[in-house]
């Protein structure tokens, strides 16, 4: 019936309807393809990594098995969890990114704030400093903070108190102080999103709310804080997910603690190490065996990390396509 | 209020005068609410100011004043040396430049493939089909997946090279490495070679190049949502084809936001854990040689390349773009 309709419209239109018709399915069809070939191509090491962590170590030179493992085995995560101190170095990793991407949040919002609302002098100059922060990667200044922080002083006056600058080189306070004075992991970034955010807020809501005798605090607490919460979530959720991957200030700032990243990047070495000691000094990981135990540890990492990303992916991508519109 | 506040941000220089005025009790212009607004703003701006120079320009200046010098260690000594660090990385540094040039060569590819790459897709995700949300989600997973440690850290493994040639050696027996095929067959037939192996380096290297292109993509897609709908439905009517309606109307409306992602890709690029002059420079400061002079040069070398080609880059784009207002 509706096929019968469709070429007497067909016909009505000469063919018109059949061209676009075709037209879009064709489209579509290849989209589809494209589509379908770039998503596989992401998910693909996924899902070699997940079925590649079951197997056994004779299943890995076994040219017959692809995808589905012959001999089911849980061993690999106990191993790579003995090798990086699992519940320690996860909660640790927790624990700090946390700290530090609250911290980091706290600072980066009130500075985009007083970008996009405030004038006052200099301001380019700052702003020019902020794309700055964004552009200078941090392995420039990499070394010179090292000795920052060795020698840690202020204006002398921890020299004049305890006679000799302090070492806080393996300690976590260096890096709680970068965040909280913007400098941590792509900050400039997150000043730049909210920045562009805030500047979309009509000015009239807080004239309002200054009419009616609310303190500039109390305005931006009440009125602008809590209509910026999916950006400020959102940078949040990048400066977590950052920081629990980040391996630069991790190994330059937190060496006194175990953190996981840390913890994935040494794990087949550490794990060549202790076999050597136990067992001799001939005995070696084979390669097949250190990928594996490579992709087991990346899955250990991976996962909490999807697990946070589908629950909160949909404020993720909207608050960012909010922010970049208003350029 | 607006208008009497830009009255000084002509020049960002000129702030300095006015600077003082507002912050300097005393001033005649010190009581005006700008003054006390600027005072406001300035609190709120003041942990990045702190920041900036305690954590930024400072460490800049030394590692600045290092790469000039001969430091050591345990002294905490540094010794001026002129430009002989400099001299060094270029040309007593077995490996620096042949590095240099390897990672400028693969990001020039990676740059266009990834541009081109993430608008494709910004353009394809930002049609209405069915699984869209579902597609969504799977562009952007790279966002988190290549972050941080995760990226490099299979490719850094010693014996990954090993197994990636054994791969590829068994694909060339067994005749399935599509593009390789296509490489002898097209170089059989005499076609300009050159071209094609960039392009053939590009299809090789797409994978990374899609894991590096989640950002860009948001950036691309976010340009796209901005765009009125009211333009197409003027050019449908006018009699524009959807072809010419990308090029006139889609392709002009975000193409500033090229310089945009232009600029992260570099940056993105040239600061990737996998990246190997990233590598050498930590090797050459934590490794066996520990010259921090040396690295904090080869590193300012490095950043000094990475703002030329921003800078070319950007220059070459804002001149074929226009911009509309």
């Amino acid at each position: 019936m509706k096929s019968k309709t469709f070429w007497e419209k067909n016909r009505r239109s000469e063919g018109y309807l059949l061209r676009r018709r075709s037209k879009e399915i064709a489209i579509s069809l290849i989209r589809g393809l494209l589509l379908f070939g770039l998503c596989f191509m992401i998910i693909s090491p996924m899902i070699s990594r997940i079925s590649m962590s079951l197997m056994e170590e004779k299943d890995l030179y076994d040219s017959t098995i692809v995808l589905l493992p012959r001999h089911v085995t849980l061993d690999n995560f106990r191993v790579v969890a003995k090798t990086t101190f699992l519940p320690t170095s996860m909660l640790n990793s927790l624990w700090i990114s946390l700290l530090v991407s609250f911290c980091q949040i706290i600072a980066t919002t009130l500075v985009a704030y007083g970008f996009a609302r405030y004038e006052f002098p200099l301001k380019k100059f700052w702003f020019a400093c902020v794309i700055a922060l964004i552009v200078i990667p941090p392995q420039t200044i990499q070394s010179a903070l090292y000795r920052t922080f060795t020698r840690f002083d202020i204006f002398g006056i921890i020299k004049l108190i305890k006679g000799a600058p302090l070492n806080l080189r393996s300690s976590i306070w260096p890096y709680v102080m970068m965040s909280l004075t913007c400098m941590g992991l792509k900050n400039g970034l997150y000043i730049y999103m909210m920045r562009q955010y805030f500047k979309g807020v009509p000015e009239s809501l807080e004239e309002a709310a200054y009419v009616d005798g609310c303190s500039t605090l109390r305005t931006f607490f009440k009125i602008m804080l809590p209509d910026a919460m999916p950006v400020i979530s959102s940078c949040f959720l990048f400066g977590f997910v950052w920081q629990w991957t980040d391996l630069f200030y991790t190994r330059n700032f937190l060496t006194g603690y175990k953190v996981y990243s840390q913890q994935l990047s040494t794990v087949v070495d550490r794990l060549a190490n202790e076999l050597a000691s136990t067992m001799g000094a001939s005995q070696t990981i084979d390669p097949g065996r250190q990928l594996q135990l490579i992709s087991v540890g990346v899955l250990i990492c991976c996962v909490p990390l999807i697990i946070l990303y589908c629950f909160t992916q949909r404020t993720l991508v909207e608050s960012l396509a909010m922010t970049g519109s208003k350029e | 209020m607006s208008k009497k506040d830009k009255k000084y941000r002509e020049h960002w220089y000129s702030g300095i005068t006015e600077a003082v005025q507002m912050y300097v009790p005393g001033n005649k212009q010190y009581h005006t609410i700008a003054a006390r607004r600027a005072r406001i703003g300035t609190l709120f701006i003041l942990p990045f100011i702190i920041g900036f120079l305690a954590f930024m320009a400072r460490p800049l200046i030394i590692s600045m004043q290092m790469s000039l010098s001969q430091y050591t260690i345990l002294t905490g000594e540094m010794k001026w040396n002129n430009y002989h660090n400099f001299k060094y990385a270029f040309t007593g540094d077995p490996d620096f430049n042949r590095m240099i040039v390897d990672e400028v060569g693969r990001m020039l590819i990676n740059v266009i493939a990834t541009l081109v790459l993430s608008f494709v897709i910004a353009v394809i995700l930002n049609q209405k089909f069915k699984g869209r949300i579902l597609c969504r989600i799977i562009f952007f997973l790279p966002v988190i997946l290549s972050s941080g440690v995760l990226p490099g850290i299979e490719t850094s493994s010693s014996s990954y090279n090993l197994i990636v040639s054994m791969g590829q050696s068994m694909e060339e027996a067994s005749g399935v490495n599509i593009s390789a095929a296509l490489e002898d067959l097209l170089s059989v037939s005499g076609v300009a070679g050159e071209v094609f192996d960039v392009i053939f380096q590009m299809i090789d290297a797409i994978y990374d190049i899609v894991m590096a292109s989640g950002i860009q993509i948001i950036v691309f897609l976010s340009g796209l949502q901005a765009i009125s709908h009211s333009l197409y439905e003027a050019a449908d009517v006018e009699g524009c084809s959807a072809w010419e309606a990308f090029w006139k109307i889609t392709f002009p409306m975000v193409s500033p936001l090229l310089i945009v992602n232009c600029t992260y890709t570099i940056i993105d690029f040239f600061m990737k854990n996998d990246n190997q002059v990233i590598e050498h420079i930590n090797e050459v400061m934590y490794g066996v040689q520990m010259d921090i002079g040396v690295a904090s040069a080869e590193s300012w070398i490095y950043f000094g390349i990475a703002l030329v080609f921003i800078g070319v880059f950007t220059l070459i784009i804002s001149r074929l773009v226009k911009f509309y207002e």
